[in-house]
């Protein structure tokens, strides 16, 4: 066989690998949501969203779960968005070139790349014990802000690089303050691409729950939290929980709030996928 | 109007600022504990030591133990996603129409979306009791289901970014290698990657990186037994998945079983600093070749 | 001193014989010397336009006029620039003020993603004027002045980015004229244009001489014979000639001036 038949099977021998390892990486995905529904979705019901969690697994829902994960994303989010947002517009508005501007820069790529059990045991240690919040909602939001803050810094810089600096210069000439640029020509612009960045960061956060076991949320809370400082349960932290039970039951419990929580990830993710369309064919 | 602005800027700094003091409070916690422990348990034995039982009434604070579980299990991951991301970072970029990668690309991506507890569920109920079908001595608790099912999580991470890095080769490179008859398969492992190497070996270490720091998945289905192991079909535990351990249970404050957890993150957190650490050293050297 | 603030305000303007001056100016990026010792002074009401070959430092010396520079980095100036009498590089000029009273038009129409009123409201809106009906005149106003308004009138509401290159250029000079300056500073305006957008500017800028003073940059030498009272040619930052432009075009006085006027280089 000489060279060229060698080389042209080789090149159609990795084409065939190629395709199949794709088609592995779908069909994997669709494994496990086919199995997770088969098992699962028959244990849907309204009982299901609206009862609290049991030590018998006909008994069990999700109710504290759900309000426990919208109670936290809800604090989450009025924590991390105006600093998150706030830091990307002083990082790619207002800092000049310097050594200070090039620290802030690798921190925060640095603290993207942190595992998110670590923040688990800064929210332990500072949250939790040094500010005395508890094992509360209020300690689990901070901790899942500082998680996904980064996540916003950089969707925020991301979305007010591409504003074309001609309309900046256009506000500056008309004698518009700083400010007035950024607040009336820059954020207007760059919104969807933030909007986005901030809808991908809540369903990422939507789906922790090591640091949150850290902090301190429970798997058995059989009241819905009122306070901020109350403890709280996340519907996650529910699924752990129920994996780690014996009886078939639980599993069963498990794959239902399975389906439920892939359900809230996915539609966040959609929601935030438009966006991005919609906002980039605006800017052409 | 000008306090205004000045006003309007420093509480921008300040937000920014707050992610240094992230950094600190990392730092500062895990430090704070860590030192405390050590006044316990000398630094030797942590580091020599080969087993890690704090819990039991015969105490050993080898930390190896619970480095050879994350290890195990990150090597498992790695070992799978890294041929498969590879390849399919390949496939995409120089076999598959335009169409097939458009669609293929989010696709893959959902993979990297889907929330930990999700694949340990996965991993415990499904492919743990698969593999059993194929080697019956595979325990219930081990570190093969949940190094793959890790692994298949990190395929999008090598991937999508080793993909964007062949992206971005010139592509006079790749018309080049054409020009002279190589074929796509030659072009790819001769000129392509490469040429691309610095953003595939990057790529990698945030894979490792990520592999390292994962939780719940090892939590669920690896095992809860630290043993100074290389076999994947027995239960071992990580740094996470102890951390977790301690954490869902009654460790009182300042006793030595909650500082253990401190030491034991501040062991990782040095392990994933690093590591990113010289992934954003390589890319910063290596990025200006092609701009 | 004293004498001087007895004298009214008409007499004073009448005195003052020029609108913008510059004198001895020196400008650097980093190293990079941009402009070497010019002085110059414009006449109130006239069109003053600055031609010469790329890089020679026509639109940095027309950015000194409205202190657009400070944005670059590096930017260094010696010398000083005069408006109305007044230096206005002093700490205590109020950047945003002056831009108000010297506009200025880019070569790409840069309006803003926002309606047709908007963008031409925006500069008054900023100095926080709200007032609607106020608004709603001057908008009008505007756009008369640059002859939109009637292709425009039903339609105000509509994104500015609908419109064609041309009328966008128009809009974004009618959104400097808004805040009523008293110097329009033009970066080659037309050069991104089709000649009919660019005839109908020219006409534009032909009208507007009467209430204001302007100064445009150009690669168009017919451009700037058409349209200007004065010109100066600028060579690798100096001024190598500045007079009517009437002389400039027909009898120059350098040879410099004559090789780029006729082609010889550029």
């Amino acid at each position: 066989m000489n060279n060229i038949r060698k080389n042209k099977i080789k090149d159609q021998a990795f084409k065939a690998l190629g395709m199949l390892f794709t088609l592995f990486g779908v069909s994997v995905l669709v494994i496990l949501i086919y199995n997770i529904l088969r098992v699962g979705f028959t244990r849907i019901n309204w009982d299901f969203l609206t009862s609290l969690p049991s030590r018998k697994p006909e008994e069990a829902g999700i109710y504290t779960a759900i309000i426990g994960t919208l109670d936290l994303m809800l604090l989450t989010v009025i924590f991390a968005i105006p600093i998150g947002v706030g830091a990307g517009i002083y990082l790619e508005e207002y800092s000049k070139k310097s050594k200070l501007s090039s620290l802030l820069e690798i921190n925060i790529s640095n603290l993207a790349g942190v595992p998110s059990i670590i923040y688990g045991l800064l929210g332990l240690g500072v949250f939790v014990r040094y500010f005395n919040f508890g094992g509360s909602i209020l300690a689990g939001s901070l901790t899942l802000s500082l998680l996904i803050l980064p996540i916003i810094i950089v969707a925020t810089r991301e979305a007010i690089k591409a504003v074309p600096p001609s309309l900046k210069e256009a506000s500056f000439a008309l004698g518009a303050s700083k400010w007035q640029t950024i607040s009336d020509v820059v954020l207007p612009s760059s919104f969807g691409g933030i909007i986005t960045g901030i809808i991908l960061s809540l369903s990422r956060a939507i789906g922790e729950t090591a640091p949150l076991i850290v902090v301190g949320a429970m798997a058995y809370v059989p009241f819905v939290p009122h306070s901020l400082f109350d403890a709280f349960s996340v519907l996650p932290m529910q699924i752990f929980n129920w994996t780690t039970r014996p009886q078939q039951g639980f599993a069963v419990a498990a794959s239902a709030a399975i389906i439920i929580l892939l359900l809230i990830t996915f539609v966040m993710n959609g929601i935030a996928v438009y966006f991005r369309n919609k906002w980039q064919k605006k800017l052409k | 109007m000008k306090i205004k602005e000045k006003l309007i800027e420093l509480i921008l700094k300040l937000c920014a600022f707050i992610t240094i003091l992230t950094t600190i409070g990392i730092i500062t916690v895990l430090l704070f504990e860590s030192i405390s422990f050590f006044r316990s348990v000398s630094i030797f034995e942590f580091l020599t030591d080969t087993e890690w039982t704090p819990l039991f009434s015969e105490k050993h604070f080898g930390i190896l133990a619970l480095v050879s579980g994350t290890f195990l299990t990150a090597a498992i991951a790695i070992a799978v996603a890294l041929p498969l991301g590879l390849t399919i970072a390949i496939y995409l970029n120089m076999y598959a129409p335009k169409s097939f990668r458009k669609t293929l690309k989010p696709i893959l991506e959902i993979l990297a979306a889907i929330p930990t507890v999700v694949y340990g569920f996965f991993a415990l109920s499904i492919v743990t009791p698969f593999l059993q079908n194929i080697y019956p001595d595979l325990e219930t608790f081990n570190s093969l289901s949940a190094g793959i099912v890790m692994g298949i999580m990190i395929i999008p991470f090598i991937s999508s970014l080793s993909e964007d890095a062949l992206f971005a080769v010139p592509k006079s490179l790749k018309l080049a290698a054409f020009g002279m008859g190589s074929t796509r398969f030659q072009t790819a492992f001769k000129v392509m990657v490469p040429a691309a190497s610095s953003g595939i070996i990057v790529s990698i270490i945030l894979a490792i990186s990520r592999a390292i720091g994962e939780t719940m998945i090892v939590a669920i289905a690896a095992g809860q037994q630290a043993q100074f192991t290389l076999d994947p079909t027995i239960p071992v535990q990580t740094i996470t998945s102890y951390i977790v351990q301690v954490s869902s249970g009654d460790a009182p404050q300042g006793s030595l079983e909650y500082k253990t957890i401190f030491a034991a993150g501040l062991t990782l957190f040095l392990f994933t600093f690093s590591l990113n650490t010289i992934s954003f050293w390589i890319k910063k050297k290596y990025q200006e070749k092609y701009e | 001193m004293a004498k001087e603030k007895k004298e009214s305000v008409i007499e004073s303007s009448l005195k003052r014989k020029y609108k913008l001056q510059a004198k001895d100016v020196n400008v650097f990026y980093d190293d990079f010397q941009a402009i070497k010792e010019i002085s110059m002074d414009i006449k109130p009401n006239s069109v003053t336009a600055f031609i010469g070959p790329s890089g020679c430092g026509k639109s940095t010396f027309l950015r000194l006029f409205n202190r657009m520079n400070d944005y670059v980095d590096g930017f260094r100036m010696e010398g000083k620039i005069f408006i109305d009498d007044q230096n206005i590089n002093k700490k205590k000029v109020n950047v945003e003020l002056l831009r108000k009273q010297v506009g200025m038009v880019f070569q790409k129409p840069n309006p803003f993603p926002k309606s047709i009123f908007e963008n031409v409201a925006y500069g008054l809106k900023i100095q926080g004027l709200k007032d609607k009906t106020f608004l709603r005149e001057r908008v009008e106003s505007s756009l008369k002045q640059v002859a939109l308004w009637d292709e425009v009138k039903d339609n105000l509401n509509k994104s500015a980015l609908a419109l064609s290159g041309g009328q966008q250029q128009r809009l974004c000079i009618a959104r400097t004229l808004a805040v009523e300056p008293s110097v329009i500073l033009m970066d080659e305006p037309t050069s991104a244009l089709d000649p009919l957008s660019t005839a109908k500017i020219e006409e534009l800028i032909h009208e507007l001489k009467d209430k204001y003073t302007i100064v445009i940059v150009t690669h168009n030498m017919q451009q700037a014979g058409r349209i200007s009272d004065y010109t100066a040619f600028f060579y690798l930052g100096e001024i190598i000639e500045f007079d009517k432009t009437n002389k400039i075009f027909t009898n120059p006085e350098k040879k410099q001036t004559e090789n780029y006027i006729t082609g010889r280089f550029g």
